[in-house]
């Protein structure tokens, strides 16, 4: 047996022990590589190499038929006057700042209240869940009759009561807030995920602050938020980054076909992603819709960073370092 | 110690008040849903809404079959859901055996960048894609459906990682000594263990691509080879001068009820594949 050099630390001779005996191999080097070589290959063809030919594209007039031609930055230039694709950030953004908030803490709050029953857990979660297991074509189906402004099941008891009832879907400034309402009937997903991180908070933390004499509020404030913060912090992330790409309820209940003017009353309904799939597929205009692809993924890569680089200033990381 | 026992049962109360108005509102989209798809197309218009529809017209049913190719649009969206979670199970597993197990240089750099695609927006690459596709000459076939699907997933390879790496290493080396190679190993011991994993696996895979949307919008144009996600769509705008209301709500009962009968039945995978997907941050 070779032994190492005098020189060396215990923990190095370990790490060279383990080498002598795991020597990497051609063997593991040839399967390795070659198991992997579909997932590269997608990685490349269908992820990577989209991403920097749509910057390529954003630059170009590009319509299918002809090649490409080089203009610049006129694709983005166009785009500042374009009042479509203004109205389509100002509806995006609106839906946004509705839905995140909300779902956020709508599903947070029903996951705490699910954590403090633990029977009939298991139904309840079932049920809350089983919506998002729905397709949106479905789901947009369901909604466009259940929020029906005369005959709905939602604007029924509202009426009954005599309370004022949304025209929702055909009404321009009730557009957005009912598609915020369909995607909160989607909400189980994100129950279900905290849900499962603050059941996983261990006892003994409620049992040591119960000690101290911490009361509801308090256990809740010191315990349970900072040790959920980081799936916290994953779902906003996540959220945010859905909800910039809307596009499936709001095709099927406003849009009739690829090149249709218009989505719903005052172009309610023109979503970002939709603007940008008419440009693509409705009218061919692939740098132009590239160039707004574009815009796009630099707002969500924007937004990663800096919730990324905000994170240290409030989520609680129990371990540091705690293994892959 | 009672006004402790009240205060609490009331607590209780509230909570099951709450949770279980809450399933309410879930589970009345769902009963809406049915009893319309059991109605006469003037029973859906009333106000006040009839919950239990009289008479029920289960000829409902029957007629759709006449009025849209159901049959077909399941076959097609059966045919693509297949292909493409055979494909994304297959390429991915391989690859999470490889990251998972077997060490080479380059490794861990692939890996990474595989994982940081996980949250890269569908449309930024959309584009490409497609164009990628009509060069190819695919548009209006299924390929570009299935085809990206047998180069892996990224958030597929990131769940069966995790799990292959909990597999003991004693297994493998005994059968290596046994003299096994590593296709075999794979294939016989790896992926037979990791079940579980590939049930999630499989289940989130089908969910995606029977519910699939934007990706059939985009390749399928003709009639024949819609999907039920794009025969429900189009059956809501096809203008044919009567209320088939009832045959839209039929045939979105059609598309949900195999997709809550699975759901049921792989419940548990379900619910480890969201809580999977969802904690890996």
């Amino acid at each position: 047996m070779q032994s190492s050099p005098a020189q060396s630390t215990p923990a190095a001779q370990t790490d060279r022990g383990l080498r002598f005996f795991h020597r990497l191999s051609f063997e593991e080097t040839f399967f390795g590589w070659l198991f992997i070589v579909p997932a590269v290959l997608g990685l490349l063809f269908f992820r990577l190499g989209p991403v920097f030919a749509s910057l390529y594209l954003s630059f170009t007039k590009y319509e299918i038929i002809t090649a490409p031609k080089w203009i610049g930055f006129a694709n983005y230039t166009k785009l500042v006057t374009d009042a479509l694709w203004l109205r389509s950030i100002e509806v995006t953004l609106w839906y946004v700042s509705l839905f995140v908030p909300l779902s956020l803490t709508c599903a947070y709050t029903i996951a705490l209240l699910m954590s403090r029953n633990v029977r009939g857990i298991t139904s309840y979660r079932t049920l809350w869940y089983l919506p998002s297991v729905v397709p949106v074509v479905a789901s947009a189906t369901i909604w466009r009759w259940g929020l029906n402004p005369e005959f709905g099941p939602i604007n029924y008891p509202l009426k009954v009561l005599g309370l004022p009832a949304p025209r929702w879907l055909t009404d321009p400034d009730w557009i957005v807030p009912s598609i915020v309402f369909i995607g909160l009937w989607g909400l189980g997903n994100s129950v279900l995920i905290f849900l499962a991180s603050i059941t996983s908070v261990p006892r003994t933390f409620y049992e040591a602050a119960e000690v101290d004499g911490a009361n509801l509020w308090a256990r809740f404030r010191h315990v349970t938020l900072p040790l959920t913060s980081s799936i916290i912090f994953y779902q906003l992330i996540v959220t945010v980054i859905n909800s910039f790409q809307v596009f499936g309820v709001a095709y099927v209940l406003f849009v009739s076909n690829p090149s249709a003017s218009s989505a719903g009353p005052d172009n309610a309904a023109l979503f970002y992603v939709l603007y940008m799939f008419r440009n693509a597929f409705g009218y061919f205009r692939n740098g132009y819709a590239s160039a707004m692809a574009w815009i796009l993924f630099l707002v969500v890569m924007l937004l990663t960073i800096i919730l990324f680089y905000s994170q240290r200033r409030w989520v609680y990381y129990e371990t540091e370092g705690g293994g892959s | 110690m009672t006004a402790y026992r009240i205060r609490h049962t009331a607590s209780r109360f509230l909570i099951h008040l709450m949770l279980a108005g809450g399933s309410a509102f879930m589970l009345i989209p769902f009963f809406w849903l049915l009893s319309s798809s059991l109605k006469a197309p003037h029973e859906i218009y009333v106000f006040p809404p009839k919950w239990i529809p009289d008479p029920v017209r289960w000829s409902n049913y029957r007629e759709v079959f006449e009025v849209v190719a159901v049959v077909r649009y399941t076959a097609n969206t059966m045919i693509v859901t297949l292909f493409s979670t055979v494909g994304v199970i297959i390429s991915s597993s391989m690859a999470a055996y490889s990251f998972a197990r077997l060490r080479f240089k380059g490794r861990d750099i692939m890996f990474g960048l595989i994982l940081s695609t996980v949250m890269l927006p569908y449309v930024v690459t959309m584009i490409p894609v497609y164009i990628l596709f009509t060069r190819l000459g695919w548009i209006g076939t299924y390929l570009p459906l299935i085809v990206p699907d047998w180069f892996g997933g990224p958030i597929t390879i990131f769940l069966l990682r995790q799990f292959f790496r909990t597999i003991p290493l004693e297994l493998e080396d005994a059968a290596r000594i046994d003299g096994a190679s590593r296709p075999r190993i794979f294939a016989q011991i790896i992926l037979p263990l990791a079940r579980p994993a590939l049930t999630v696996v499989l289940v989130l895979s089908l969910l995606y691509n029977w519910n699939d949307f934007l990706a059939p919008l985009i390749y399928l144009h003709k009639r024949d080879m819609f999907t039920l996600a794009l025969g429900l769509n189009a059956l809501q705008h096809f203008e044919s001068g009567l209320d088939w209301t009832h045959y839209v709500m039929v045939l979105a009962t059609l598309m949900v009820l195999p997709v809550i009968i699975v759901y049921f039945l792989a419940q548990r995978a379900f619910v480890e594949g969201i809580v999977l997907t969802g904690l890996k941050g």
